[in-house]
């Protein structure tokens, strides 16, 4: 499904990262960035939950609105039951959408609060997401402190919250279209290839979104995928020749830029619900604004795996949804 | 794309795991492993005036000692990163998994936490292990008497 909007903004957005994300390339273009990963709790979901809190009490600081002036709280994580999400909206006291879309839950959260400012339901609504690299490592992997080696191909799961205001009032960032993905079985089962597992979901995205928009990959200055990693990513490009005949020349992925990938240790890439809102609403807003960037095609994807289904030895679903923002200078 | 021609695209990108040098690495280091438990062995033995028997077994509880206090400390997961199998396949990696899962979920409570959890990977080698014990065991008596 494809929607396009005349009047969905995003206002002001924050960004909070985690110590091994404060240290990546991008280190300085994020609100916030803790030290340790503890952040002062004494457990990795009670520090996410902390995080993302401390995330959209600052948003609600920095645009001066009071928590009674949003109309809803669009959040999710990747932890069971969405916890840091559901427990920071009890402290925060707005009415909330839990959703999960694994990695993709930022664009999806984008196209909920979008066409429910576009139909004129809602004023203002936050969309936020948060992963933390522990806890996921604890519910999706091995425990933390276990060494036991990791393929090449495996990815890192990004620490960080980051939230943002959707609304109707006019920003220099306006969110213009979007596609909401199918979900899209590959027949990968290897949960360490998440690249491999999300690529055909975010070229099958990429496609109805252009199609359905009726333009070319070269109307963006750049389309910006969310965690596929190195190797995905040129997976993507391949598969998007052979499958749809389209050439990806300006594509670029999240997980590759958030982290300096060739002298940190991390695989693959990052990966996570918090990889590609932390770039998109630190680094690549920032150049939308400075002018730099005019049309960027924001492509989340998601690997909706559990533990229990890789051990069942399931094929490994995958989603992306697209949000296309426009700088309106 | 039909999956078979995906899995081609896809191993054409995946990049290959250098298996020969991780083996070489864990063949030295496992290697290295096993000349100090033979130490150990002949240092028990021989400072404690007991049998090579019971000084293994000394031996076995002071590697066991040594993988774990490493994991609390918090750096044994960088030593087995890079030693791989080397530090895995000895005693030391049974007690690395046990420690590194009773360290993730005491938070969570010494009952429904620590203990329920603690032999979350460990608990196949202790299954296994006696299943296979009892087994060969079991062969033992039959084929030998």
């Amino acid at each position: 499904m494809t929607n396009t909007y005349n009047n969905v903004y995003i206002n002001d957005t924050i960004t909070i990262a985690g110590p091994y994300e404060a240290k990546g390339p991008l280190g300085s273009y994020f609100d916030k960035s803790y030290k340790d990963l503890y952040f002062g709790e004494k457990a990795w979901e009670l520090a996410e939950i902390k995080m993302l809190t401390n995330c959209i009490e600052m948003l609600l600081d920095k645009i001066k609105m009071k928590n009674n002036k949003i109309d809803a709280l669009i959040s999710g994580d990747l932890l069971n039951q969405n916890i840091s999400s559901n427990f920071t909206a009890a402290k925060l006291g707005i009415p909330m959408i839990g959703i999960y879309a694994a990695c993709s839950t930022s664009t999806l959260g984008l196209i909920i609060a979008s066409n429910m400012i576009n139909s004129g339901v809602a004023k203002n609504i936050i969309c936020s997401v948060s992963s933390h690299n522990c806890t996921s490592e604890k519910q999706f992997r091995q425990p933390v402190e276990y060494g036991g080696p990791k393929p090449k191909r495996a990815t890192f799961t990004v620490t960080g919250a980051a939230s943002a205001l959707v609304s109707s009032k006019k920003s220099k960032i306006k969110i213009t279209s979007s596609t909401l993905g199918t979900v899209v079985d590959a027949g990968i089962k290897d949960a360490f290839h998440m690249g491999a597992v999300m690529a055909p979901a975010a070229a099958k995205t990429i496609y109805t979104h252009l199609i359905n928009t009726k333009t070319k990959p070269s109307d963006y200055d750049l389309i910006l995928t969310g965690d596929l990693g190195r190797y995905g990513k040129d997976i993507l490009k391949d598969y998007m020749k052979e499958e749809y005949n389209m050439e990806l020349n300006n594509l670029d992925d999240s997980a590759c830029m958030i982290y300096d990938i060739n002298n940190q240790e991390v695989y693959a890439g990052g990966s996570g619900p918090a990889c590609i809102p932390l770039v998109t609403y630190g680094y690549i807003l920032d150049k939308m604004k400075k002018g730099k960037l005019k049309k960027v095609l924001m492509v989340a994807t998601g690997s909706l795996h559990s533990q229990a289904s890789v051990n069942l030895k399931q094929t490994i679903p995958a989603v992306s949804h697209a949000i296309c923002l426009e700088a309106t200078l | 794309m039909e999956k078979i021609k995906y899995q081609k695209l896809v191993d054409k990108h995946t990049p290959k795991e250098n298996i020969l040098l991780n083996a070489l690495i864990g063949f030295i280091v496992g290697g290295f492993l096993g000349v100090v438990g033979e130490v150990l062995v002949e240092l028990y033995s021989y400072y404690l005036h007991i049998p090579s028997k019971d000084a293994s077994v000394f031996m076995i509880v002071t590697l066991i000692f040594i993988g774990c206090f490493l994991t609390a400390l918090g750096f044994f997961d960088n030593l087995v990163k890079f030693a791989k199998c080397g530090l895995i396949v000895p005693i030391t990696g049974f007690a690395h998994a046990m420690m590194s899962a009773a360290l993730e979920y005491r938070k969570e409570g010494f009952v429904t936490g620590l203990g329920a959890n603690m032999f979350k990977l460990a608990g196949s080698v202790i299954l296994f292990g006696v299943v296979s014990a009892y087994v060969f065991g079991l062969l033992r008596i039959i084929l030998i008497g």
